[in-house]
């Protein structure tokens, strides 16, 4: 049993570390500010600017969060603070539901009726011409996968806040979205930093469901109507092929790299965050 | 002696379920003076209060029939805004829960609900009800701290302050003392002794001795009904009815 543990605690080390170490020839060759920074991506002639893959992943990541956080903090207040309780019981086994899909099975959702609605419907509607093959379409379809996750842990984190402080706000007169408003949310505030930052952690490494939609070109994009090429994508694409390229493998390796760095660094933030307030609101 | 009755509460019941939990309660409580509400707890002295000032509201679940007149107005029979009948009231909770923000912020809340926003002014009715609650001295260095940051005891007399603030008639007290330690508690006492020279006050406990501390009138509750209510000297001395004698001799809890 405590073998297992040791194994698990050491697991992110591991991986880390073994990751690190398939990408050290890169990094012996090149300079780290320039693997990150470069925007050049010809494994070929041995340049590899990560810069596209970075940017790419970031923008996907950032809008689907900037959908999914308003719809998911304004559902975590309707129903934990004014839908009927029978709601909330009959939401939780569909959140739960809708998280344990396969995410190809989004993908191929994402594929057949968000693609052509971003190029049929929203990019005429911003004057813009797309494939719908897209950021946007990315986002959306990250967006509708995190929603249940992040939601479900915002409505924890709203039940957890005591009914007494509503009504110490309701009995000095505040109307109830007064309350909601600077009482409640100001309590949750630091939790939904939290549980935002977790669904970003889940969001950025999500490979399939957004590889499938998001257009696999390695541009900077420039808008949200333009395809991308996220790093978990860059990875899933090309391991096992093109390998006989020099360096190539140990790029990949070293966008694993990156990939673990930020999601660590994410996950972290937001798990710090909910200890620190949990010692402060005790 | 006829006293002028603050609050009348007539036949009022309350389900939860089909449960009972208020069965035909009929009070009345007398202005500017201590009515403790007693009884052994689950008995329902938490809800009768609750619904004196609405905030049964919240609770889906909770079916309120009957009357409460506050200054000879029905409250739960009106289309009155309820944020105008809960301004009258100030709560006090079993425990204290600070709202999350600064000291300060905690009494200019209601002061800016009820549309004071000047800055200088709403400083000095800051500084005025932390030093009705005896709170001043202690924070008047540290007002921008959070509320969170204080003791117990301390947030209690914030709780307080912060409810004085919006000028109501009336304190509502839920068992206010029963977090916190005896100096906080003698305290907290005191100040009720002080303030219903001004305020109509209703004290909800369990505690014997607080109660024969404290109140004027009392009312003993059990098992969700209001078993007797006669004037404190009356109702410790001579207890009408059986019940209440085996309660107040500690036979039931
Ligand atoms: N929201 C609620 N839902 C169901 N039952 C409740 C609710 N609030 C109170 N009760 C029940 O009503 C009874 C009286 O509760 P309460 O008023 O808190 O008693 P007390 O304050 O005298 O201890 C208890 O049996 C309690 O379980
Ligand atoms: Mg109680």
């Amino acid at each position: 049993m405590s073998l297992w543990l040791i194994l698990m605690l050491a697991m992110p080390v591991l991986i880390g570390g073994g990751l690190l170490w398939k990408s050290w020839s890169l990094l012996h060759d090149h300079a780290l500010g320039e693997l990150l920074l470069s925007t050049r991506w010809r494994p070929l002639s041995g340049e590899f600017g990560f810069a596209p893959f970075i940017l790419s992943s970031l923008w996907v990541t950032l809008v689907s969060l900037l959908i999914a956080g308003p719809v998911c903090v304004l559902s975590a207040i309707h129903l934990t603070q004014y839908a009927p309780r029978i709601v909330l019981k009959v939401m939780q086994p569909v959140t739960d539901i809708l998280a344990g899909i396969p995410s190809v099975i989004y993908g191929v959702w994402g594929i057949v009726a968000i693609v052509p609605l971003v190029s049929r419907n929203l990019a005429p509607l911003m004057g813009a011409e797309t494939t719908g093959y897209s950021i946007l379409s990315g986002a959306i379809v990250l967006a509708v996968m995190i929603i249940p996750f992040v939601l479900n842990i915002l409505i924890e984190i709203f039940r957890s806040i005591p009914i007494e402080l509503q009504e110490a706000s309701l009995s000095l007169g505040a109307s109830r979205w007064y309350t909601i408003k600077y009482v409640t949310l100001r309590k949750a505030l630091p939790g939904i930093v939290s549980a935002l930052g977790l669904g970003l952690s889940r969001a950025f490494g999500e490979t399939i469901a957004v590889l499938m939609v998001v257009g696999n070109v390695t541009i900077i994009p420039r808008g949200v109507f333009q395809p991308g090429y996220p790093l978990p994508a860059l990875i899933a694409n090309n391991y096992g092929e093109m390998l006989s390229i020099p360096m190539y493998d140990s790029a990949l390796m070293f966008g694993a790299l990156i990939l673990f760095v930020i999601v660590m660094v994410f996950n972290l933030a937001a798990r710090l965050t909910i200890i620190r307030y949990e010692k402060v609101s005790q | 002696m006829e006293a002028n009755h603050k609050i009348r509460v007539e036949n009022l019941s309350l389900r939860v379920n089909g449960h009972e939990i208020l069965k035909d309660i009929n009070v009345s409580i007398p202005e500017n003076k201590i009515t403790v509400i007693l009884g052994p707890s689950g008995c329902g002295k938490t809800t009768l209060m609750k619904s004196m000032n609405r905030l049964t509201d919240i609770y889906p679940e909770m079916h309120v029939r009957g009357r409460i007149l506050i200054d000879e107005e029905d409250i739960l029979n009106t289309h009155k805004d309820v944020t105008a009948i809960r301004k009258k009231m100030g709560l006090l909770s079993q425990r204290p829960y600070p709202l999350p923000m600064s000291i300060y912020n905690n009494i200019a809340f209601g002061l800016r609900i009820s549309g004071r926003k000047k800055r200088d002014l709403l400083d000095k009715r800051v500084e005025h009800y932390l030093k009705q609650a005896s709170l001043w001295e202690e924070v008047k260095g540290r007002l921008r701290e959070p509320a969170s940051s204080l003791s117990i005891g301390q947030q209690q007399r914030l709780c307080l302050a912060r409810g004085l603030a919006v000028d109501p008639e009336i304190i509502l007290a839920d068992e206010p003392t029963s977090a916190l330690d005896p100096i906080s508690s003698q305290e907290i006492e005191k100040k009720f002794l002080d303030l219903k020279q001004d305020y109509t006050i209703v004290l909800v406990t369990h505690i014997l001795r607080q109660a024969a501390r404290l109140a004027d009138h009392v009312i003993f509750m059990y098992l969700g009904e209001v078993i007797e209510q006669a004037p404190a000297e009356e109702f410790f001395h001579h207890p009408r009815t059986e019940i209440t004698r085996a309660y107040l001799k500690g036979s039931i809890n």
